[in-house]
């Protein structure tokens, strides 16, 4: 037990005043979210995110969004595991013909008001795979959506500034 | 491992005049470079290829040894269709892995081609097929391996393969019509798809009719950020059962889409294989174009292709390993690896200016150089993760809470993982060792000491471990490549003269072996392209490791294994 103590004391915090990420714009853009966050949606905001067909890079990337150094739950935003319980669908891959329903079905499913952020430029606009019989492309081609986020993948910065953005918008 | 007995006693078998496998002794590496080095062939790593071919003959079948230099170092046999199940039967006495199967539509006839391997050595056996009503006997009762590969090609060419036990459709779900086949020539890549796909309701799981028996279905969106996948539990109370999985949700044509590309398109779709293997399958696929051309990679670029790969191997161990911690509920070994991770890729991004080296590895070498302050900040960064991972482990070890959970945990026994021919640390950790660095070390692995890592338990706790003494492993071979990396070329311009040819790739990715092969047509536009992710054996693996587990641990063993969803749907 000492010794994670320990490790956690030596270690500190090492949640952003972003070091080599592109700017120091990270706190400035979370300060942002979180005054956005606070006003809108009563200081939380629900996401859900659907993996539509991608090749799995835009969740890594997700993933990262909730490492010590971004740590998006700070501004208000959190990653939920229902559609129930969500504010905002985060939706990456081209939209796989075979995940069609299945996205559908999760838009269905998640409460009214709703936005829908396509991450990643094949949720964007179908990326290497386009159109195909087995894959429908970008994903409003299946669903309204509210914002894009491109990048393949979008790195975590961009992709807190595509929310802050798409917040702004509202 | 030991030879068998009749491998090493030559005497039972007639000396056959023909020994094909004497190719390799004439095979050189070429001298300007060492582009497509393999070790030296080592007779007694392919004298199994004689017995097979002996045994085989033996029972009067005919195999017409087919050398192909482009698909070298790799021997190719052609045989008989109806003789097909018979090599199954005799390689699976050699003790071969059967490592994948590839169709090709010629127009005329199909080509099934099937791998196997020992020793490191590939053996690729061919046979034609006619384009109607396709048949061809299964390996599957002899490789359960072949099972899922073989349903994949059944509903992508419609090839019947005759004796396999399970003829339920697998890759296809309701996009296309049973009696359509998208990887034929004929059908476009467009297809024809309703404006909306149904969903797949109607797969016939496998049922209960025991009123205690629970059936939990599980996907495709599961409840977090991850690939979607469908899972099937037959559960009494907690205990598991039977596990189906049903795959195929994110099947998005890779095989099909990839046809007419040029090199550089094919490398970039392939490093979108599996977004966390990119460099890897990259890697693969510009391997066997680059073998179908007899096309040099520089030196350093060669080089930079291992710095890239044990990267990403490295990044992807430590977010799966405080993952797994994540899992059984010890968050600080979460937020430690993940923050090891996230400086991990900003490295990526500073030196390479992607995160996880997306389209670095392209035809010909790699896209960008390393200059040498970055070669020394590697460095330093390479011996500042090691004392992180020195002061981490034996925090792991020590917590009871953790290692409660994580030992004895959906256990693979070596067995299971020899008869699935599961690969990477998912073999390794149930003693069943393939690493094709080591075994048939292709550039710049030849060059390199690599540490040898294995363990016998099986458990979680074995492939956790497994994955952490190969995070040593990859420092220790990153350093040996930064001491290496001397001044040069870091990629040779791609051919601008075209021809046919067909090439053959085998990386040892993050997850184990990747197997790639690539069909040039006449304008070096892609004929076909298939690569086989390392997720394709390691799945089945999941649903055997779970049994007599409880539900709440599938996340954890699921994680420990981590298949990818997209290597394996394509």
């Amino acid at each position: 037990m000492i010794s994670i103590l320990r490790k956690i004391a030596s270690v500190g915090v090492v949640t952003e005043p972003a070091r080599a990420c592109s700017d120091e714009e990270l706190e400035r853009l979370g300060g942002e979210i979180r005054r956005f966050v606070d006003r809108r949606f009563n200081g939380s905001l629900a996401i859900r995110q659907v993996d539509a067909g991608s090749c799995n890079g835009c969740e890594l990337e997700i993933h990262a969004l909730n490492n010590a150094f971004y740590d998006i739950e700070r501004f208000g935003i959190h990653f939920v595991a229902s559609p129930r319980h969500a504010d905002i669908l985060l939706v990456t891959g081209p939209v796989s013909r075979h995940m069609q329903h299945a996205l559908k079905a999760t838009y269905d499913a998640t409460p009214d008001p709703k936005w829908v952020v396509a991450i990643g430029t094949c949720a964007a606009d179908g990326g290497e795979f386009g159109v195909s019989y087995a894959s429908c492309g970008a994903a409003s081609n299946v669903i309204p959506v509210d914002a894009v986020i491109p990048g393949c993948p979008p790195k975590p910065v961009d992709m807190m500034n595509g929310l802050l953005r798409l917040m702004q918008g509202r | 491992m030991v030879q068998s007995g009749h491998a090493i006693d030559r005497g039972q078998y007639p000396i056959v005049k023909y020994a094909p496998y004497h190719k390799h002794a004439v095979y050189r590496k070429p001298q300007e470079s060492y582009m497509d080095v393999w070790a030296p062939p080592n007779e007694l790593h392919s004298i199994w290829m004689k017995d097979l071919w002996s045994a085989l003959t033996d029972q009067g079948i005919e195999i017409e040894d087919n050398p192909t230099e482009s698909l070298l170092p790799a021997t190719v046999w052609k045989m008989k269709p109806e003789d097909w199940g018979m090599l199954a039967r005799s390689a699976q006495h050699q003790d071969c892995r059967w490592v994948g199967l590839w169709l090709d539509d010629l127009g005329d006839k199909l080509r099934a081609t099937a791998a196997l391997s020992k020793n490191g050595r590939f053996l690729l056996v061919r046979t034609d097929l006619p384009s109607q009503a396709p048949r061809l006997p299964s390996h599957a009762p002899y490789f359960p391996g072949a099972d899922r590969p073989e349903r994949h090609a059944a509903d992508l060419f419609g090839v019947t393969f005759i004796g396999h036990l399970d003829s339920r459709r697998w890759i296809r779900h309701q996009a296309w019509q049973a009696q359509d086949y998208p990887l034929r020539k004929a059908f476009p890549a467009s297809g024809n798809p309703a404006a909306n796909t149904p969903p797949d309701r109607d797969y016939p799981f496998l049922h209960t009719q025991t009123p205690e028996v629970y059936e939990i279905p599980v996907g495709p969106v599961h409840a977090g950020i991850i690939e979607p996948g469908h899972f099937r539990f037959l559960a009494v109370g907690e205990a598991v059962l039977n596990l189906e999985e049903r795959l195929g949700y994110v099947h998005k044509g890779i095989e099909k889409i990839a046809e007419g590309r040029d090199a550089q398109g094919l490398a970039r779709l392939a490093g979108r294989v599996s977004g966390d293997t990119t460099v890897a399958h990259a890697w693969a696929a510009c391997m066997a174009m680059e073998r179908a051309y007899a096309h040099m990679v520089p030196p350093r670029g060669l080089r930079l292709r291992a710095v890239l790969a044990e990267r990403e191997r490295i990044a992807n161990h430590l977010g799966d390993i405080g993952a797994i911690c994540n899992d059984v509920g010890f968050p600080f070994a979460h937020y430690q690896f993940s923050r090891l991770r996230e400086l991990w890729l900003r490295d990526n991004a500073a030196w390479f200016g992607h995160r996880l080296l997306m389209d670095q590895v392209v035809p010909g070498g790699v896209a960008t150089d390393l200059n040498g302050e970055a070669t020394d900040e590697m460095g330093l960064r390479v011996g500042e993760l090691g004392r992180e991972l020195d002061e981490l482990r034996p925090i792991l070890d020590a917590n009871h809470s953790l290692q409660d959970r994580l030992v004895g945990a959906g256990i693979l026994t070596y067995e299971t993982a020899k008869a699935l021919g599961c690969l990477g640390y998912v073999g390794r950790a149930s003693g069943f060792d393939c690493d094709l660095r080591r075994e048939r070390p292709y550039g710049p692995y030849d060059e390199l000491e690599i540490e040898a890592v294995s363990r016998t338990e099986g458990d979680v706790a074995a492939r956790l471990n497994v994955r952490y003494d190969e995070l040593y492993a990859s420092l220790g071979l990153l350093e040996q490549l930064l001491a290496r990396l001397h001044p040069g070329a870091i990629q040779s311009p791609w051919p601008t003269a075209p021809r046919a040819a067909e090439g053959f790739g085998v990386v040892e990715g993050w997850r184990g072996e990747i197997l790639c092969y690539v069909r040039l047509d006449r304008e070096g536009r892609v004929a076909r392209f298939f690569t086989r992710d390392p997720s394709v054996f390691n799945w089945p693996a999941l649903e055997q490791l779970i049994h007599g587990n409880i539900v709440p641990d599938f996340p954890l063993c699921n994680k420990s294994v981590n298949g990818s969803y997209a290597g394996h749907d394509l």
